[in-house]
């Protein structure tokens, strides 16, 4: 019994680690960017590493240079990035229906490793997640952010043009092939996914800040699915 | 290395790890009402479309950027590739089209 539940969190573990190989490949040039653009921003090395080891958010870092780059107060930004990161309350309520019951501080230590992308890779995993599977999966990303972040800062250059060129559409071609999957199958992701981009389109178009758009788009899109599903099941 | 940039990363590393932490830690999915709990589901899928929509097109001056990758990675995914199989043609088209422009 205790051998299986091992070789079960095991594999756990290194499911979580394949299943993150997408975003670890994707991570790769924003996190050579960040550590680039850190460097020009007049941070030195240790202080680039230390954001991407204890924030580990790429919209946050990116944001925060470019306030820091134009001066902003300490106070300004950490209540600005704050408000870029009422999206992952979200995620993390989500992810919490789908994980299995933990010790607390099991998952104290895997929240810290929930973004967009570890996010949307777990929560349209079909079936539980194990514990084992979330850290497998945050780790692997983790790695590559940080160590692309030191990486881009010590090379001072990212990928060649081309590539880098190519490779900024590698985090959007994964959500694409995330979502594509279960739109094929269901109407009701389709209208999930087709919503959420309209209402988030008007909202940047209405000069809404992105973290505040995605947050309301995401919220308007699920609540008003699940109001019309309601409805016909009603009916 | 200045006291300021520590301070700063160490608020932003507070700031980004509470809204991460506090549902998993103290959200008890079993108390939380069906409704509420239905709609959280819906999260996973909506959120995708909007981190999608329109930040793809964001990526390069070049607007067919954005529309040539979306379109292989599509294509790729409905053919039924695998997610990395997925993200590696999206980039390769992309790549592709860089360097003959």
């Amino acid at each position: 019994m205790e051998a299986s539940v091992t070789t079960n969190s095991y594999s756990g573990f290194v499911d979580g680690l394949k299943a993150g190989i997408s975003i670890a490949v994707g991570y790769m040039p924003v996190a050579l960017t960040f550590g680039l653009l850190a460097r020009t921003t007049g941070l030195t090395l240790y202080e680039a590493v230390l954001m991407s080891v204890l924030v580990f958010a790429g919209a946050a870092q990116y944001i925060t240079l470019s306030l820091i780059a134009i001066g902003t107060g300490a106070f300004e930004i950490i209540f600005t990035i704050f408000i870029v990161n009422i999206r992952h309350l979200l995620m993390s309520a989500s992810i919490n229906e789908k994980v299995e019951e933990d010790t607390p501080w099991k998952k104290a230590v895997y929240a810290f490793g929930i973004t967009d992308e570890t996010f949307t890779v777990s929560a349209t995993k079909a079936g539980k997640l194990t514990t084992g599977y979330m850290f497998g999966l945050c780790l692997i990303s983790y790695s590559s952010w940080v160590l692309f972040t030191a990486g881009g800062y010590i090379a001072g250059a990212t990928l060649p043009g081309v590539v880098q060129q190519g490779m900024s559409v590698a985090l959007y071609a994964m959500f694409i092939g995330l979502l594509i999957p279960s739109a094929k199958k269901s109407r009701k992701v389709l209208f999930l996914a087709g919503l959420a981009a309209l209402f988030n389109s008007l909202l940047t178009f209405a000069q809404l800040s992105t973290g505040w758009a995605i947050v309301l788009a995401t919220l308007l899109s699920s609540i008003l699915v699940e109001w019309m599903g309601g409805r016909a099941r009603n009916e | 290395m200045s006291n300021t940039m520590i301070w700063l990363i160490i608020g932003l590393a507070v700031v980004t790890y509470i809204p991460r932490m506090v549902p998993l830690v103290f959200f008890n999915s079993e108390k939380i009402p069906s409704v509420i709990q239905n709609v959280l589901k819906n999260v996973p899928f909506a959120i995708l479309g909007a981190l999608i929509f329109p930040g793809i097109l964001t990526i390069h001056d070049d607007l067919l950027f954005g529309v040539i990758g979306a379109v292989a990675a599509i294509l790729a995914a409905y053919l039924g590739a695998n997610l990395i199989v997925v993200v590696m043609f999206a980039v390769a088209v992309l790549s592709a089209y860089a360097y003959f422009i």
